[in-house]
């Protein structure tokens, strides 16, 4: 067992994830090189950088899609390296997709009771047998969606096939299934990608909610800079994999370096 | 609740249970034919299979071309215990002839469902047409495996001699076997374990993302579908006097895979009735068609099967397939039984 030891910043305030000199190298290729995160509980966090910076690809670190060539991280002190997706997210990590992966055959209920599994306890012959345990986790799985779906404003779709879903809510829906997972740290990779700015600005407030309401830390990835300079608190700049600006929103923006790396000099 | 006890559910035990009730009656009266008897066995034994593969293909999403040679597993191991203990034992008394055939499901089940979880382990790994490949082969090597044995083990190619099961009602024995395997299968498929594994059909790499654990469900889809295989192999070899592997062919799994395809992916209903439309055709086209003209059995399957695949996605037909959406009919109509075989039958012209 490794040991656990909660980290706290200077403020007092809990880490929720330390990102410490996170490499990955496909051949030749360095992906992410040396990248360090420190996220405070509550916090929200943005990663942005130009195409190609490497900012998906720290998503995939952090939810084991990849294991770190060199580097390691931890969730609230537990190390959590090269751990498979499936541990990841029992752990507390919870991610959305670039390009939207939902569960399309299902509905939309059904998608958000998937990431409910976990949380409530009922093995395979319990569900078989249809014993009482069966019953009443059913019936927790659908009420505890159905007030998650509300908070989402999804509630009137909820016997909707997911694929039937519009583009917007596809996105909502994809956050629900996420946070349904009860997570510490939800990533976020580009929610407001192919949005209007009504559904941009809806998204805002929906992001802003569930991080009060479910006192959550959130990594979000996103080219939106209204959406990035609105609602981040602080900002990490990649590009071609490394670290290029750390610190408050404000200041990063204004980075004579940032500024060069995303429109040239 | 009423989402979860709709009559919906439970509507293909009830068609099950009437339909084996009113098959006891009419034997009882005498009216049943022993031929009928026969093809109630074969029914209920293709049902099985169906519903076994259907877990696989329709919800799991991986294709598996290689169900026959669980069944085969099932149909000789149960076979031979059964046997066995018959001739130790004797056969009149009806009680021990029970006792025998729960020890031989027992046996046929658990070493199919071995079977099952071999395959599942490389089913990890592979995918769509590698997959198919392989439980292909595994279907063919099972089958060659059984042809290739000495005659005193399992019969090589003169086949395994089995215990018949003596008695004309074994049909409600097979029916029963039917009710447990939907049972068991519907209500995993209508639980969480059922969801995640949909999820992972649907998209596997968001399922690992949500904390499903992506191993364990696809071994344990295949390998409950190899147990229900098996137990309909075992089932078979008490049908014939005699157990011979060129019946485990390839074409034999194809057929499985027509009747899933045809009851439409991931539908457990429609499995069922294109099992007895096929079961029946299957019978009747093997009495019309004898000698060399046996060979257009095949072809008609063939046929059936690009007719359908031609109708799913021939954009052509689009406007038809949503005239006719079976869907929409289903929420015109009563949900009843008559409704859905009308429909599959329109699905197949």
């Amino acid at each position: 067992m490794a040991e656990i030891k909660k980290i706290y910043a200077e403020d007092g305030r809990e880490i929720v994830l330390k990102a410490d000199h996170l490499c990955i190298q496909f051949g030749g290729l360095k992906a992410v090189d040396n990248v360090n995160l420190e996220i405070k509980k509550g916090e929200l966090y943005g990663l942005i950088g130009p195409n190609g910076a490497g900012k998906t690809t720290v998503f995939n670190l952090l939810t084991g899609v990849y294991k770190p060539t060199l580097g390691r991280f931890y969730l609230c002190g537990e190390d959590l390296t090269g751990k498979a997706p499936a541990e990841m997210n029992k752990k507390g990590i919870a991610r959305t997709f670039q390009n939207i992966r939902l569960f399309n055959n299902l509905t939309v209920i059904e998608n958000v009771m998937v990431g409910l599994a976990n949380q409530i306890p009922c093995n395979l012959v319990q569900s078989v047998l249809r014993l009482p345990r069966h019953r009443k986790s059913e019936k927790e799985y659908y009420e505890r969606a159905l007030e998650l779906l509300k908070v989402f404003k999804l509630d009137e779709y909820k016997d909707y096939l997911a694929a039937n879903l519009p583009y917007g809510k596809q996105r909502k829906l994809e956050i629900a299934r996420a946070m349904a997972t009860n997570p510490k740290l939800l990533l976020l990779d580009e929610p407001a990608a192919g949005m209007n700015p009504n559904e941009t600005q809806e998204l805002m407030d929906v992001i802003s909610f569930i991080r009060k309401e479910f006192d959550i830390t959130i990594l979000l990835i996103e080219h939106d800079m209204r959406l990035v300079g609105g609602i981040c608190e602080k900002l990490t700049v990649l590009n071609f994999g490394t670290e290029l600006a750390v610190g408050e929103t404000s200041e990063v923006l204004n980075n004579p370096e940032v500024i060069k790396a995303y429109i040239g000099e | 609740m009423k989402k979860f006890t709709s009559l919906k559910n439970y509507i293909s035990y009830i068609v099950i249970g009437l339909v084996t009730v009113i098959c006891v009656i009419l034997s009882l009266s005498g009216v049943l034919k022993a031929s009928t008897a026969i093809l109630l066995e074969e029914i209920a034994i293709k049902i099985m299979l169906a519903v076994s593969l259907s877990l696989v293909v329709g919800f799991l999403g991986e294709l598996s071309l290689g169900h026959a040679g669980f069944m085969c597993v099932g149909a000789y191991l149960g076979g031979k215990v059964a046997y066995v203990l018959t001739q130790q034992l004797g056969e009149d008394d009806p009680i021990l002839n029970i006792v025998i055939l729960v020890i031989a499901l027992v046996v046929g089940g658990i070493c199919a469902g071995i079977c099952g979880f071999l395959i599942g382990l490389p089913a990890l790994r592979l995918r769509g047409d590698y997959l198919a490949i392989t439980t292909l082969a595994f279907g063919e090597i099972v089958r060659t495996i059984f042809l290739n044995t000495s005659e005193e083990s399992f019969g090589g190619p003169i086949g395994l001699p089995t215990p018949r099961f003596n008695k004309e009602w074994f049909y409600v024995i097979c029916f029963i076997m039917v009710l447990i395997t939907l049972f068991v299968i519907q209500n995993l498929i209508r639980s969480k374990h059922g969801r995640a594994i949909k999820a992972i059909r649907d998209n596997e790499i968001a399922a690992r993302a949500t904390g499903i654990n992506v191993t364990r469900y696809k071994l344990i889809g295949f390998i409950l579908s190899a147990v229900f295989a098996g137990l309909a192999g075992v089932l078979y070899s008490y049908t014939k006097f005699n157990v011979s592997s060129q019946i485990f062919d390839y074409n034999y799994s194809i057929e499985i895979l027509v009747i899933v395809v045809l009851g439409g992916m991931g539908n457990i209903g429609g499995s069922i009735i294109s099992a007895v439309l096929v079961t029946f055709l299957n019978r009747e086209l093997a009495n019309i068609l004898t000698g060399n003209l046996a060979v257009l059995k095949d072809i008609i399957y063939a046929v059936i099967l690009i007719g359908i695949v031609i109708y799913r996605n021939a954009p052509g037909l689009k406007n038809f397939r949503e005239k006719y959406n079976l869907k929409k009919l289903f929420s015109k109509k009563k949900k009843t039984a008559e409704v859905t075989s009308d429909t599959v039958a329109k699905e197949e012209n």
